[in-house]
Protein backbone atom coordinates (compact mmCIF):
# COMPACT_ATOMS: atom_id res chain seq x y z
CA UNK A 1 0.00 0.00 0.00
CA UNK A 2 3.08 2.08 0.47
CA UNK A 3 4.05 1.95 -3.06
CA UNK A 4 3.30 5.56 -4.58
CA UNK A 5 5.41 6.72 -1.70
CA UNK A 6 8.52 4.32 -2.55
CA UNK A 7 7.55 5.03 -6.25
CA UNK A 8 8.06 8.87 -5.17
CA UNK A 9 11.36 8.14 -3.46
CA UNK A 10 12.59 6.42 -6.19
CA UNK A 11 11.84 8.72 -9.02
CA UNK A 12 13.36 11.19 -6.11
CA UNK A 13 16.41 9.57 -5.04
CA UNK A 14 17.86 6.72 -7.82
CA UNK A 15 15.83 7.70 -10.92
CA UNK A 16 16.72 11.49 -10.56
CA UNK A 17 20.60 10.39 -10.07
CA UNK A 18 20.69 8.23 -13.35
CA UNK A 19 18.14 11.13 -15.61
CA UNK A 20 21.11 13.55 -14.67
CA UNK A 21 23.81 11.54 -15.22
CA UNK A 22 22.95 10.53 -18.64
CA UNK A 23 21.66 14.56 -19.32
CA UNK A 24 25.34 15.78 -18.25
CA UNK A 25 26.77 13.22 -19.83
CA UNK A 26 25.23 13.99 -23.10
CA UNK A 27 24.64 18.10 -22.88
CA UNK A 28 27.98 18.33 -21.70
CA UNK A 29 30.28 15.95 -24.77
CA UNK A 30 27.29 18.41 -26.98
CA UNK A 31 28.17 21.72 -26.12
CA UNK A 32 31.88 20.33 -25.81
CA UNK A 33 32.08 18.65 -29.13
CA UNK A 34 30.50 22.01 -31.00
CA UNK A 35 32.75 24.37 -29.45
CA UNK A 36 36.13 21.98 -30.06
CA UNK A 37 35.13 21.59 -33.43
CA UNK A 38 34.43 25.39 -34.33
CA UNK A 39 34.37 26.69 -37.60
CA UNK A 40 36.11 26.46 -40.44
CA UNK A 41 38.77 29.30 -40.42
CA UNK A 42 37.62 32.31 -42.63
CA UNK A 43 40.75 33.85 -44.00
CA UNK A 44 39.47 37.09 -45.98
CA UNK A 45 39.13 40.05 -44.64
CA UNK A 46 36.31 41.01 -41.97
CA UNK A 47 34.32 44.13 -42.96
CA UNK A 48 33.33 44.72 -39.01
CA UNK A 49 33.38 43.12 -35.63
CA UNK A 50 31.72 40.00 -35.03
CA UNK A 51 30.54 39.96 -30.86
CA UNK A 52 27.69 43.29 -31.31
CA UNK A 53 26.27 41.75 -34.56
CA UNK A 54 26.14 38.70 -32.70
CA UNK A 55 24.58 39.62 -29.64
CA UNK A 56 22.27 42.15 -31.84
CA UNK A 57 21.23 38.52 -33.86
CA UNK A 58 20.44 36.92 -30.90
CA UNK A 59 17.20 39.78 -30.66
CA UNK A 60 16.35 39.90 -33.91
CA UNK A 61 16.07 36.54 -34.45
CA UNK A 62 14.31 36.28 -31.22
CA UNK A 63 11.59 38.61 -32.34
CA UNK A 64 10.02 37.58 -35.55
CA UNK A 65 10.00 40.14 -38.16
CA UNK A 66 6.73 41.49 -39.88
CA UNK A 67 6.97 39.58 -42.99
CA UNK A 68 7.02 36.00 -40.56
CA UNK A 69 4.60 37.38 -38.54
CA UNK A 70 2.27 38.03 -41.82
CA UNK A 71 3.02 34.90 -43.25
CA UNK A 72 2.37 32.64 -40.04
CA UNK A 73 1.16 34.50 -37.22
CA UNK A 74 -0.09 31.46 -35.29
CA UNK A 75 3.74 29.92 -35.06
CA UNK A 76 4.70 33.25 -34.19
CA UNK A 77 1.78 34.14 -31.59
CA UNK A 78 1.49 30.37 -30.02
CA UNK A 79 5.07 30.02 -30.27
CA UNK A 80 6.22 32.51 -28.45
CA UNK A 81 3.59 32.37 -25.85
CA UNK A 82 4.09 28.40 -25.14
CA UNK A 83 7.64 28.76 -25.20
CA UNK A 84 7.66 32.16 -22.61
CA UNK A 85 4.95 29.87 -20.45
CA UNK A 86 7.47 26.69 -20.51
CA UNK A 87 10.33 29.11 -19.33
CA UNK A 88 7.42 30.71 -16.77
CA UNK A 89 6.76 27.48 -14.98
CA UNK A 90 9.69 26.00 -14.91
CA UNK A 91 12.02 29.00 -13.79
CA UNK A 92 9.84 31.06 -11.82
CA UNK A 93 7.41 28.70 -9.56
CA UNK A 94 9.06 28.67 -6.05
CA UNK A 95 9.73 24.57 -5.74
CA UNK A 96 11.55 24.13 -9.09
CA UNK A 97 14.10 27.57 -7.74
CA UNK A 98 14.45 25.29 -4.66
CA UNK A 99 15.33 22.56 -6.60
CA UNK A 100 17.84 24.49 -8.89
CA UNK A 101 19.48 25.79 -5.96
CA UNK A 102 19.79 22.36 -4.61
CA UNK A 103 21.53 21.54 -7.41
CA UNK A 104 23.53 24.74 -8.61
CA UNK A 105 23.47 26.92 -5.46
CA UNK A 106 21.93 29.69 -7.95
CA UNK A 107 18.42 31.16 -6.53
CA UNK A 108 16.25 34.01 -7.88
CA UNK A 109 13.30 35.19 -6.11
CA UNK A 110 9.91 33.52 -7.86
CA UNK A 111 6.50 34.20 -9.21
CA UNK A 112 3.19 33.79 -6.79
CA UNK A 113 1.87 30.47 -7.22
CA UNK A 114 -1.75 31.67 -8.80
CA UNK A 115 0.27 33.67 -11.50
CA UNK A 116 2.31 30.56 -12.22
CA UNK A 117 -1.13 28.59 -12.38
CA UNK A 118 -2.90 30.39 -14.84
CA UNK A 119 0.61 30.99 -16.73
CA UNK A 120 0.56 26.51 -17.36
CA UNK A 121 -3.26 26.44 -17.99
CA UNK A 122 -2.24 28.69 -21.17
CA UNK A 123 0.63 26.77 -21.53
CA UNK A 124 -0.81 23.66 -21.89
CA UNK A 125 -3.73 25.13 -24.48
CA UNK A 126 -1.03 26.48 -26.25
CA UNK A 127 0.91 23.56 -26.67
CA UNK A 128 -2.37 21.48 -27.51
CA UNK A 129 -3.15 24.22 -30.15
CA UNK A 130 -0.01 23.96 -31.46
CA UNK A 131 -0.04 19.99 -32.26
CA UNK A 132 -3.59 20.42 -33.54
CA UNK A 133 -2.36 22.96 -36.11
CA UNK A 134 0.76 20.59 -37.09
CA UNK A 135 -1.63 17.90 -37.75
CA UNK A 136 -3.93 19.74 -39.69
CA UNK A 137 -1.67 21.53 -41.57
CA UNK A 138 -0.88 20.14 -44.68
CA UNK A 139 3.12 21.39 -44.96
CA UNK A 140 3.76 20.99 -41.19
CA UNK A 141 1.98 17.53 -41.07
CA UNK A 142 4.12 16.38 -44.47
CA UNK A 143 7.53 18.08 -42.94
CA UNK A 144 6.62 16.52 -39.35
CA UNK A 145 8.93 13.28 -38.08
CA UNK A 146 8.11 11.18 -35.04
CA UNK A 147 10.73 12.91 -33.12
CA UNK A 148 8.65 15.95 -33.61
CA UNK A 149 5.70 13.97 -31.99
CA UNK A 150 7.96 12.68 -29.47
CA UNK A 151 9.36 15.96 -28.32
CA UNK A 152 6.04 17.25 -27.99
CA UNK A 153 5.19 14.52 -25.65
CA UNK A 154 8.33 15.30 -23.56
CA UNK A 155 7.11 18.49 -23.03
CA UNK A 156 3.85 18.65 -22.63
CA UNK A 157 3.73 15.59 -20.13
CA UNK A 158 5.85 17.47 -17.85
CA UNK A 159 3.63 20.62 -17.75
CA UNK A 160 -0.18 18.18 -17.88
CA UNK A 161 1.24 16.29 -14.71
CA UNK A 162 2.61 19.20 -12.80
CA UNK A 163 -0.71 20.92 -13.08
CA UNK A 164 -2.72 17.74 -11.43
CA UNK A 165 0.06 17.68 -8.84
CA UNK A 166 -0.82 21.14 -7.69
CA UNK A 167 -4.28 20.93 -8.04
CA UNK A 168 -4.07 17.42 -6.42
CA UNK A 169 -6.02 15.68 -9.11
CA UNK A 170 -5.07 12.80 -8.67
CA UNK A 171 -4.98 10.35 -5.41
CA UNK A 172 -2.81 9.79 -3.40
CA UNK A 173 -0.95 12.78 -4.05
CA UNK A 174 3.06 11.15 -3.72
CA UNK A 175 1.55 9.06 -6.81
CA UNK A 176 1.00 12.33 -9.33
CA UNK A 177 4.20 14.23 -7.52
CA UNK A 178 6.33 10.78 -8.59
CA UNK A 179 5.13 11.11 -12.15
CA UNK A 180 5.53 14.71 -12.68
CA UNK A 181 8.95 14.23 -11.83
CA UNK A 182 9.36 10.88 -13.94
CA UNK A 183 8.31 12.83 -16.62
CA UNK A 184 10.80 15.40 -16.00
CA UNK A 185 13.48 12.89 -15.84
CA UNK A 186 12.67 11.36 -19.45
CA UNK A 187 12.60 14.93 -20.76
CA UNK A 188 16.08 15.32 -19.57
CA UNK A 189 17.06 11.99 -20.67
CA UNK A 190 15.68 13.06 -24.12
CA UNK A 191 17.17 16.49 -23.75
CA UNK A 192 20.88 15.78 -25.19
CA UNK A 193 19.63 13.43 -27.90
CA UNK A 194 16.97 15.04 -29.61
CA UNK A 195 15.48 18.85 -30.79
CA UNK A 196 15.27 19.18 -27.16
CA UNK A 197 19.07 20.34 -27.50
CA UNK A 198 18.32 23.71 -28.57
CA UNK A 199 17.08 24.46 -25.37
CA UNK A 200 20.78 24.95 -25.25
CA UNK A 201 21.91 25.88 -28.51
CA UNK A 202 19.63 27.89 -30.30
CA UNK A 203 21.58 30.90 -28.76
CA UNK A 204 24.63 29.29 -29.55
CA UNK A 205 23.79 29.40 -32.78
CA UNK A 206 22.37 32.41 -33.50
CA UNK A 207 25.42 33.85 -32.06
CA UNK A 208 27.12 32.55 -34.69
CA UNK A 209 24.93 33.82 -37.13
CA UNK A 210 24.80 37.21 -35.96
CA UNK A 211 28.56 37.01 -36.28
CA UNK A 212 29.36 35.29 -39.64
CA UNK A 213 26.29 38.52 -40.88
CA UNK A 214 28.79 40.89 -38.89
CA UNK A 215 32.34 39.51 -40.26
CA UNK A 216 30.58 39.66 -43.86
CA UNK A 217 29.27 43.63 -43.38
CA UNK A 218 25.56 42.88 -43.80
CA UNK A 219 22.72 43.16 -41.54
CA UNK A 220 22.38 41.34 -38.52
CA UNK B 1 -15.85 -3.99 31.56
CA UNK B 2 -19.65 -4.54 32.03
CA UNK B 3 -20.70 -3.22 28.88
CA UNK B 4 -24.02 -3.22 29.70
CA UNK B 5 -24.73 0.40 30.60
CA UNK B 6 -25.21 2.77 27.93
CA UNK B 7 -22.81 5.72 27.01
CA UNK B 8 -24.95 8.44 28.27
CA UNK B 9 -25.53 6.86 31.66
CA UNK B 10 -22.00 6.49 32.10
CA UNK B 11 -21.27 10.32 31.49
CA UNK B 12 -23.97 10.97 33.57
CA UNK B 13 -22.08 9.31 36.48
CA UNK B 14 -19.19 11.12 35.74
CA UNK B 15 -20.91 14.38 35.69
CA UNK B 16 -21.01 15.65 32.05
CA UNK B 17 -24.15 17.35 31.28
CA UNK B 18 -26.15 16.79 28.32
CA UNK B 19 -25.28 20.52 27.11
CA UNK B 20 -21.76 19.12 27.24
CA UNK B 21 -22.81 16.14 25.74
CA UNK B 22 -24.68 17.47 22.69
CA UNK B 23 -21.82 20.28 22.72
CA UNK B 24 -19.65 17.06 22.08
CA UNK B 25 -21.68 15.51 18.97
CA UNK B 26 -21.63 19.07 17.55
CA UNK B 27 -18.06 19.14 17.30
CA UNK B 28 -17.64 15.43 16.31
CA UNK B 29 -20.43 16.68 13.62
CA UNK B 30 -18.36 19.52 12.38
CA UNK B 31 -14.96 16.77 12.44
CA UNK B 32 -16.37 14.29 10.21
CA UNK B 33 -17.71 17.37 8.21
CA UNK B 34 -21.55 16.41 8.72
CA UNK B 35 -24.07 18.72 8.05
CA UNK B 36 -25.71 19.58 11.73
CA UNK B 37 -28.59 18.27 11.10
CA UNK B 38 -26.79 15.19 12.17
CA UNK B 39 -25.94 16.01 15.86
CA UNK B 40 -29.23 14.81 17.05
CA UNK B 41 -28.96 11.47 14.98
CA UNK B 42 -25.00 11.15 16.58
CA UNK B 43 -26.43 12.00 20.01
CA UNK B 44 -29.22 9.50 19.98
CA UNK B 45 -26.65 6.74 18.67
CA UNK B 46 -24.67 7.84 21.35
CA UNK B 47 -26.80 7.69 24.25
CA UNK B 48 -27.81 4.06 23.20
CA UNK B 49 -24.04 2.81 22.19
CA UNK B 50 -23.53 -0.15 24.51
CA UNK B 51 -19.68 0.20 24.80
CA UNK B 52 -17.71 -1.64 22.72
CA UNK B 53 -15.03 -4.03 23.41
CA UNK B 54 -11.81 -2.62 22.44
CA UNK B 55 -8.34 -4.94 22.45
CA UNK B 56 -5.81 -3.00 22.17
CA UNK B 57 -2.35 -4.34 20.62
CA UNK B 58 0.87 -2.91 21.16
CA UNK B 59 3.70 -3.94 19.03
CA UNK B 60 6.67 -2.09 18.14
CA UNK B 61 6.02 0.85 19.51
CA UNK B 62 7.03 3.85 21.58
CA UNK B 63 3.46 4.20 23.79
CA UNK B 64 3.88 7.92 22.09
CA UNK B 65 0.11 7.04 20.50
CA UNK B 66 -1.10 6.51 23.71
CA UNK B 67 0.22 9.46 25.38
CA UNK B 68 -1.31 11.54 22.86
CA UNK B 69 -4.55 9.89 23.51
CA UNK B 70 -4.61 9.92 27.31
CA UNK B 71 -2.62 12.80 28.61
CA UNK B 72 -2.91 15.75 26.26
CA UNK B 73 -6.94 16.02 26.58
CA UNK B 74 -7.35 14.76 29.94
CA UNK B 75 -9.68 15.50 31.17
CA UNK B 76 -11.56 16.73 27.90
CA UNK B 77 -15.16 14.57 27.10
CA UNK B 78 -13.12 13.15 24.58
CA UNK B 79 -11.15 11.62 26.73
CA UNK B 80 -14.15 9.99 29.18
CA UNK B 81 -15.87 8.88 25.41
CA UNK B 82 -12.80 6.70 25.29
CA UNK B 83 -12.75 5.61 28.96
CA UNK B 84 -15.87 4.45 28.22
CA UNK B 85 -15.57 2.08 25.72
CA UNK B 86 -14.77 -1.09 27.21
CA UNK B 87 -10.77 -1.03 26.93
CA UNK B 88 -10.28 -4.78 28.02
CA UNK B 89 -6.62 -5.41 27.12
CA UNK B 90 -4.42 -2.28 26.59
CA UNK B 91 -0.26 -2.86 28.49
CA UNK B 92 -0.15 0.76 29.68
CA UNK B 93 -3.49 1.73 30.72
CA UNK B 94 -4.68 -2.03 32.35
CA UNK B 95 -4.20 -2.81 35.66
CA UNK B 96 -3.60 -6.53 35.08
CA UNK B 97 0.09 -7.87 34.49
CA UNK B 98 0.75 -11.32 33.29
CA UNK B 99 -0.95 -14.06 33.04
CA UNK B 100 -4.32 -12.07 34.00
CA UNK B 101 -3.57 -9.51 31.36
CA UNK B 102 -4.35 -12.33 29.02
CA UNK B 103 -7.06 -13.92 30.36
CA UNK B 104 -8.35 -11.04 29.86
CA UNK B 105 -8.18 -10.54 26.66
CA UNK B 106 -9.30 -13.86 25.71
CA UNK B 107 -11.99 -13.35 27.48
CA UNK B 108 -13.12 -10.54 25.95
CA UNK B 109 -12.63 -12.03 22.58
CA UNK B 110 -14.84 -14.74 24.21
CA UNK B 111 -17.91 -13.13 25.35
CA UNK B 112 -17.96 -10.53 22.05
CA UNK B 113 -16.93 -12.92 19.51
CA UNK B 114 -17.50 -11.12 15.85
CA UNK B 115 -17.63 -7.79 17.36
CA UNK B 116 -14.79 -6.23 19.23
CA UNK B 117 -12.44 -3.82 17.60
CA UNK B 118 -8.39 -4.53 17.54
CA UNK B 119 -6.62 -0.95 18.30
CA UNK B 120 -3.22 -1.14 17.05
CA UNK B 121 -0.22 0.80 17.66
CA UNK B 122 3.21 -0.43 16.35
CA UNK B 123 4.71 -2.18 13.28
CA UNK B 124 5.36 -5.74 13.52
CA UNK B 125 8.32 -8.24 12.41
CA UNK B 126 6.62 -9.50 9.27
CA UNK B 127 6.31 -13.29 8.65
CA UNK B 128 9.92 -13.67 7.20
CA UNK B 129 11.42 -12.05 10.08
CA UNK B 130 12.76 -13.54 13.53
CA UNK B 131 9.39 -13.63 15.19
CA UNK B 132 11.62 -13.25 18.29
CA UNK B 133 12.49 -9.29 17.97
CA UNK B 134 8.94 -8.39 19.73
CA UNK B 135 6.75 -10.68 21.27
CA UNK B 136 4.63 -10.55 24.80
CA UNK B 137 3.99 -13.26 27.13
CA UNK B 138 6.02 -15.19 24.90
CA UNK B 139 3.83 -14.85 21.95
CA UNK B 140 4.96 -13.26 18.88
CA UNK B 141 3.56 -9.97 17.72
CA UNK B 142 2.39 -11.47 14.44
CA UNK B 143 0.45 -14.90 16.19
CA UNK B 144 -1.16 -12.32 18.81
CA UNK B 145 -2.46 -10.37 16.04
CA UNK B 146 -3.55 -13.32 13.82
CA UNK B 147 -5.47 -14.88 16.83
CA UNK B 148 -6.66 -11.68 17.80
CA UNK B 149 -8.22 -11.15 14.51
CA UNK B 150 -10.59 -14.23 14.23
CA UNK B 151 -13.64 -12.90 15.78
CA UNK B 152 -12.79 -8.57 15.26
CA UNK B 153 -15.59 -6.37 13.87
CA UNK B 154 -12.93 -4.12 12.55
CA UNK B 155 -9.33 -3.26 12.90
CA UNK B 156 -7.78 0.26 13.78
CA UNK B 157 -4.13 0.91 13.33
CA UNK B 158 -3.11 4.17 15.39
CA UNK B 159 0.40 5.54 14.39
CA UNK B 160 2.29 5.65 11.68
CA UNK B 161 4.18 2.36 12.44
CA UNK B 162 0.71 0.54 12.54
CA UNK B 163 -0.66 2.15 9.52
CA UNK B 164 2.31 2.09 7.45
CA UNK B 165 5.74 0.48 9.87
CA UNK B 166 7.17 3.81 10.83
CA UNK B 167 10.46 3.88 12.54
CA UNK B 168 11.03 0.24 12.96
CA UNK B 169 10.85 0.04 8.96
CA UNK B 170 12.78 3.04 8.21
CA UNK B 171 15.88 1.83 6.47
CA UNK B 172 18.03 -0.59 6.96
CA UNK B 173 14.39 -2.19 8.53
CA UNK B 174 16.58 -4.24 10.92
CA UNK B 175 13.22 -6.00 12.50
CA UNK B 176 11.59 -7.13 8.97
CA UNK B 177 8.74 -4.77 10.32
CA UNK B 178 5.89 -4.09 8.13
CA UNK B 179 2.49 -2.66 9.12
CA UNK B 180 -1.16 -3.64 9.85
CA UNK B 181 -2.52 -3.27 6.61
CA UNK B 182 0.52 -5.91 5.29
CA UNK B 183 -1.23 -8.81 7.56
CA UNK B 184 -4.55 -7.96 7.78
CA UNK B 185 -6.48 -8.81 4.84
CA UNK B 186 -10.22 -9.58 5.16
CA UNK B 187 -11.08 -7.37 7.89
CA UNK B 188 -12.17 -3.59 7.87
CA UNK B 189 -9.11 -1.50 8.24
CA UNK B 190 -9.00 2.08 9.12
CA UNK B 191 -5.52 3.68 9.34
CA UNK B 192 -5.03 6.55 11.81
CA UNK B 193 -1.57 7.67 11.11
CA UNK B 194 0.55 10.54 12.54
CA UNK B 195 3.39 10.48 14.94
CA UNK B 196 1.52 10.58 16.91
CA UNK B 197 -1.81 10.90 15.36
CA UNK B 198 -3.84 14.23 16.68
CA UNK B 199 -5.76 12.40 20.11
CA UNK B 200 -9.30 14.17 18.31
CA UNK B 201 -8.69 11.89 14.83
CA UNK B 202 -8.71 8.86 17.00
CA UNK B 203 -11.77 10.05 19.37
CA UNK B 204 -13.78 10.98 15.97
CA UNK B 205 -13.17 7.87 14.00
CA UNK B 206 -14.39 5.59 16.91
CA UNK B 207 -17.67 8.18 17.91
CA UNK B 208 -18.09 8.00 13.94
CA UNK B 209 -18.08 4.14 13.87
CA UNK B 210 -20.32 4.08 17.15
CA UNK B 211 -22.76 6.41 15.70
CA UNK B 212 -22.88 4.70 12.00
CA UNK B 213 -22.40 0.76 12.95
CA UNK B 214 -19.68 1.49 9.68
CA UNK B 215 -16.04 2.26 8.92
CA UNK B 216 -15.71 5.61 7.76
CA UNK B 217 -15.04 6.86 3.84
CA UNK B 218 -11.47 6.01 3.71
CA UNK B 219 -8.84 7.71 1.22
CA UNK B 220 -6.24 5.17 -0.85
CA UNK B 221 -4.44 4.54 2.27
CA UNK B 222 -7.22 3.95 4.14
CA UNK B 223 -7.21 7.17 6.08
CA UNK B 224 -10.90 8.30 7.12
CA UNK B 225 -11.49 11.20 4.62
CA UNK B 226 -12.74 13.79 7.43
CA UNK B 227 -9.81 14.17 8.89
CA UNK B 228 -7.17 12.91 6.37
CA UNK B 229 -9.02 14.65 3.32
CA UNK B 230 -6.63 17.61 2.94
CA UNK B 231 -3.32 18.43 2.86
CA UNK B 232 -1.76 20.55 5.45
CA UNK B 233 -0.92 22.93 2.82
CA UNK B 234 -3.80 23.73 1.66
CA UNK B 235 -5.03 24.59 5.13
CA UNK B 236 -2.15 25.85 6.67
CA UNK B 237 -2.32 29.51 8.12
CA UNK B 238 1.11 30.33 6.33
CA UNK B 239 -0.06 29.51 3.14
CA UNK B 240 -0.62 33.48 1.98
CA UNK B 241 2.99 33.73 2.64
CA UNK B 242 3.98 30.64 0.82
CA UNK B 243 2.01 32.22 -2.59
CA UNK B 244 3.35 35.67 -1.90
CA UNK B 245 6.78 33.69 -2.11
CA UNK B 246 7.60 34.97 1.22
CA UNK B 247 9.63 32.32 2.91
CA UNK B 248 11.94 31.63 6.34
CA UNK B 249 15.27 31.02 4.86
CA UNK B 250 16.71 30.15 8.99
CA UNK B 251 14.84 29.37 12.27
CA UNK B 252 15.68 32.84 13.32
CA UNK B 253 16.16 35.22 10.40
CA UNK B 254 13.39 37.77 9.80
CA UNK B 255 10.98 36.02 8.04
CA UNK B 256 10.51 33.08 10.96
CA UNK B 257 10.07 36.22 13.55
CA UNK B 258 7.35 37.04 10.85
CA UNK B 259 5.90 34.05 10.81
CA UNK B 260 6.23 33.14 6.62
CA UNK B 261 6.28 30.19 5.11
CA UNK B 262 8.49 27.50 6.00
CA UNK B 263 8.79 25.59 2.99
CA UNK B 264 12.15 26.37 2.05
CA UNK B 265 13.16 25.07 6.30
CA UNK B 266 11.93 21.49 4.91
CA UNK B 267 8.06 21.69 5.35
CA UNK B 268 6.60 18.41 4.68
CA UNK B 269 3.01 20.61 4.02
CA UNK B 270 2.21 19.87 0.96
CA UNK B 271 2.40 16.60 0.64
CA UNK B 272 0.79 15.48 4.08
CA UNK B 273 -2.94 14.90 4.64
CA UNK B 274 -3.91 15.57 8.22
CA UNK B 275 -5.63 17.59 10.53
CA UNK B 276 -2.66 19.18 12.72
CA UNK B 277 -3.67 22.30 10.62
CA UNK B 278 -7.48 22.80 11.43
CA UNK B 279 -7.77 20.48 14.85
CA UNK B 280 -4.45 21.64 16.75
CA UNK B 281 -2.85 19.85 19.28
CA UNK B 282 -3.28 19.96 23.39
CA UNK B 283 -6.92 20.80 23.05
CA UNK B 284 -6.27 23.49 20.21
CA UNK B 285 -3.27 24.98 22.04
CA UNK B 286 -1.34 25.11 18.19
CA UNK B 287 0.87 23.10 16.14
CA UNK B 288 4.37 22.20 15.03
CA UNK B 289 3.81 24.61 12.21
CA UNK B 290 1.84 27.36 14.47
CA UNK B 291 5.63 26.76 16.56
CA UNK B 292 7.76 27.60 13.84
CA UNK B 293 8.88 24.24 13.16
CA UNK B 294 8.41 22.58 9.38
CA UNK B 295 5.84 19.42 9.30
CA UNK B 296 7.69 16.08 9.32
CA UNK B 297 4.65 14.33 7.03
CA UNK B 298 4.43 11.74 10.02
CA UNK B 299 0.72 10.33 8.71
CA UNK B 300 2.75 9.72 5.55
CA UNK B 301 4.48 6.40 4.35
CA UNK B 302 8.12 5.86 5.09
CA UNK B 303 8.31 9.76 5.96
CA UNK B 304 11.42 8.69 7.56
CA UNK B 305 13.44 8.33 4.86
CA UNK B 306 11.76 10.69 2.05
CA UNK B 307 15.14 12.87 2.20
CA UNK B 308 15.42 14.67 5.21
CA UNK B 309 13.58 16.98 7.77
CA UNK B 310 14.86 20.12 6.91
CA UNK B 311 15.14 19.81 3.13
CA UNK B 312 12.28 20.90 1.07
CA UNK B 313 9.76 18.94 -0.92
CA UNK B 314 11.39 19.52 -4.51
CA UNK B 315 15.07 18.78 -3.23
CA UNK B 316 15.87 15.61 -4.60
CA UNK B 317 17.51 12.58 -2.20
CA UNK B 318 20.55 11.94 -2.99
CA UNK B 319 23.91 14.13 -3.75
CA UNK B 320 22.85 15.28 -6.68
CA UNK B 321 25.20 18.22 -7.08
CA UNK B 322 28.09 16.01 -7.70
CA UNK B 323 26.43 13.73 -9.79
CA UNK B 324 25.58 16.81 -11.99
CA UNK B 325 29.52 17.63 -11.81
CA UNK B 326 30.95 14.33 -12.77
CA UNK B 327 28.54 13.28 -15.36
CA UNK B 328 29.10 17.07 -16.66
CA UNK B 329 33.04 16.88 -16.66
CA UNK B 330 32.78 12.87 -18.16
CA UNK B 331 30.66 14.23 -20.87
CA UNK B 332 33.50 17.39 -21.50
CA UNK B 333 35.91 14.52 -21.50
CA UNK B 334 33.90 12.72 -24.30
CA UNK B 335 32.94 15.64 -25.97
CA UNK B 336 36.20 16.49 -26.22
CA UNK B 337 37.41 13.23 -27.56
CA UNK B 338 34.79 13.42 -30.24
CA UNK B 339 36.07 15.97 -31.06
CA UNK B 340 39.86 15.30 -31.44
CA UNK B 341 38.69 12.19 -33.44
CA UNK B 342 36.86 13.98 -36.00
CA UNK B 343 39.64 16.47 -36.16
CA UNK B 344 42.27 13.78 -36.57
CA UNK B 345 39.96 11.76 -39.01
CA UNK B 346 39.60 14.99 -40.99
CA UNK B 347 43.84 16.13 -40.88
CA UNK B 348 44.41 11.89 -41.97
CA UNK B 349 41.93 12.76 -44.72
CA UNK B 350 43.70 15.84 -46.22
CA UNK B 351 47.29 14.35 -45.49
CA UNK B 352 45.77 11.32 -47.31
CA UNK B 353 44.68 13.35 -50.29
CA UNK B 354 46.26 12.24 -53.39
CA UNK B 355 45.06 14.75 -56.56
CA UNK B 356 43.72 13.72 -59.45
CA UNK B 357 44.40 14.70 -63.08
CA UNK B 358 41.83 15.19 -65.64
CA UNK B 359 44.25 13.32 -67.85
CA UNK B 360 44.00 10.34 -65.07
CA UNK B 361 40.16 10.53 -65.18
CA UNK B 362 40.18 10.58 -68.85
CA UNK B 363 42.25 7.55 -69.22
CA UNK B 364 39.67 5.33 -67.03
CA UNK B 365 36.94 6.01 -69.01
Amino acid sequence: MSDPMEFLLWVKGPMFELALTIFGIGLAARIVEIFLLGRKPNYAKPRRGELAPGFRTLISRTVADPGTFARAPFDVVVGLVWHLGFLIALLLFIPHIELINSLLGLAWPGLPNPLVDAVTAVTILSLIAVLIHRITHPVKKYISTFEDYLIWVATFLPLITGYLAYHRLINPYPLILGLHILCVEIFLILLPFTKLTHIFTAFIARWYTGATFGRKGVVS
Amino acid sequence: MAAESTLIERLREQGISRRGFLKFCAAAASMMALPPTMVPAIAAALEKARRPSVIWLSFQECTGCTESLTRSFSPTVENLILNIISLDYHHTLQAAAGEAAEQARKQAMKENFGKYLIVVDGSLPGPDSNPGYSTSAGQSNLSLLEETLEGAAAVVAIGNCAAFGGLPKASPNPTGAVAVQDVVKDKPLINIPGCPPVPMVITGVLVQYLTFGKLPKLDEYRRPMAFFGQAIHDRCYRRPFYDKGLFAESFDDEGARKGWCLYRLGCKGPMTYNACATMHWNGGTSWPIGAGHPCLGCSEPDFWDAGGFYKAVSVPTGDTRETLLGAGIAGAVAGGAAAALARKKAKDGRAARVPVEIEELEQKL
